[in-house]
Parts: C-alpha cells; structure tokens; sequence
C-alpha cells in the first residue's frame, strides 16, 4: 500500500470566519478583498460625508472658507485619507480588472506583478496627497 | 412560437441574461468614471490658484448657454450610483444567504443611492 492511499487528501472547503486572519491570500486576492471592502466604504461615505463635503465646498464661498477651516481639523484629515486611500485603492484596482477583461496581463505571472503596481501606484498617490493634506507641501 | 410546440426538445430558451447586463454596465459605468476622475484632476492642476471661483468654475461652467458642466458631473453620479448599485448587490448576493434579509438590505441600498443622486442634482442645481 503506497504512502498516499495512507494520508487524507488535502480538502479545500470555503474559508470559516476564524481562518480570516491565518489565512494567506496572494497579493492579487488581497486586491480584490480590498477593492470590495473600499468599494463599501464609499458607498457609506457617498451621502454622509462626500456629498455634504462636496455640498459645502461648492455652495457658496463662505461655505468654501467654512470646509477649508474644517478641514484643519486632524480626525477630518484622518477620515479624508481613508477615503482619499479607498477611492485611489478602487480607482487603480479597477483599471487592472478593465485590462484583464480585455485580455491584458492574464498570465498568473503578470497578473500577480501588476497587483503588485495597483498597490505601489495606489499607496504612492495617497502618500502624495497625505502629504499635502497634512501641509507638508 | 406557439405555447403547445414551446416544450420538451423545441422548447425556446432565452434566459434571463444571467447577469450579462450587470456585467457590461459596471464596466462601461467604470470608463466613465475614469474619464471624468481625469478630465477634473487635469482641470484642478491647470487651476492658476486653487479659489472658490475656479473649484466652481470646473461645474457650472456653459457652453452656447448649455449647462455642460452641470450635465458631465450629473452624467458621472448616474453611472456612479448604477456601478455602486451592481457592486453593493453582488456583495449581498455573495455573503447574505437569508432571503427576506437580503431583499430589504437591497432595498435599503436603492433608497440610499436614489436619496444620494436626488441630493447630488440639488447640490449641482444649485451652483
């Protein structure tokens, strides 16, 4: 009797919840949780702070000053990160999957080094605007 | 086709696009959304200075008294609520197996994004 009669066959069944934070995604599937999870964010953010956010900018010059001032304030420029890092995260991510359905970069090889760009272009682009959020520049 | 001969092996089948439309216009809501997210970071780096007159100036400005400005931004929230309204339910598709829990967070998702581009067309109206 050979050794692999003797040893289970590994299974792969649908991932429990405990095993979320063990589990090893590629960079690829960490894109792509990240790009459902962004894209939620914004959904909730669409009416409660960009909306208003873009209200206020917009409606009259007062309310301009009034957002610029507002906008001084550091948990505001925490939260304007987050969302600046979701939208630039489902921006980048996005324009891969655009790619992919037209057969660009399907390789397992070049799939994995342009989720590997997403995340470098991504984060880049937030650092820049971190950067001038926070007055660096 | 007559209903009698629509059975067995003549039977006619069309399907229900099985998602095909879904599919499609989240991609082309995307290029949309591309587009746009471009042609106002070039507008904002063009900007002399970063006033309240030229951050306006990029939504209501005209062309031949036609509210172009208006219009483009209006366009990209219509393609940007139907994307957000395919990709929430694909979410509640995947991870909520209740039926009736997942017919009123759908639900719940239309009233916000109907409530959101109700605001939105306020918000551009009234610049």
């Amino acid at each position: 009797m050979s050794d692999s009669a003797a040893k289970p066959r590994p299974q792969f069944r649908n991932l429990t919840f405990g095993q979320l934070a063990t589990y090893r995604l590629p960079l690829a599937g960490k894109l792509s949780i990240l790009h459902r999870i962004t894209g939620f964010l914004l959904f909730l953010a669409l009416p409660l702070i960009l909306l208003p956010f873009f209200e206020r900018s917009l409606i009259s010059e007062i309310g301009f000053a009034d957002f610029a001032e507002f906008a001084t304030n550091p948990i505001v420029k925490v939260v304007l990160l987050i969302l600046i890092w979701a939208y630039l995260h489902h921006f980048c991510a996005g324009i891969r999957y655009l790619l992919l359905d037209v057969h660009i970069g399907l390789e397992k090889a070049s799939a994995a080094r342009s989720a590997a760009i997403v995340f470098a272009v991504s984060l880049l682009l937030t650092a820049v605007f971190g950067l001038k959020l926070f007055g660096v520049f | 086709m007559a209903a009698s001969e629509n059975i067995g092996r003549k039977r006619l089948v069309v399907g229900a696009h099985y998602g095909i439309k879904e599919w499609i216009i989240q991609r082309v809501t995307a290029v949309v959304m591309v587009i746009y997210t471009l042609v106002l970071g070039i507008g904002t780096l063009m900007m002399p200075a970063f006033t309240y007159e030229n951050w306006v100036h990029l939504f209501n400005f005209e062309v031949l008294h036609f509210p172009l400005g208006k219009v483009l931004a209006m366009l990209t929230f219509l393609s940007l609520f139907y994307h957000v309204w395919i990709g929430m339910r694909d979410i509640w598709m995947d991870y909520v197996r209740h039926a009736g829990l997942r017919l009123t967070l759908q639900a719940f998702t239309v009233l916000w994004l109907v409530g959101s581009a109700v605001y939105a067309a306020q918000i551009l109206w009234r610049i």
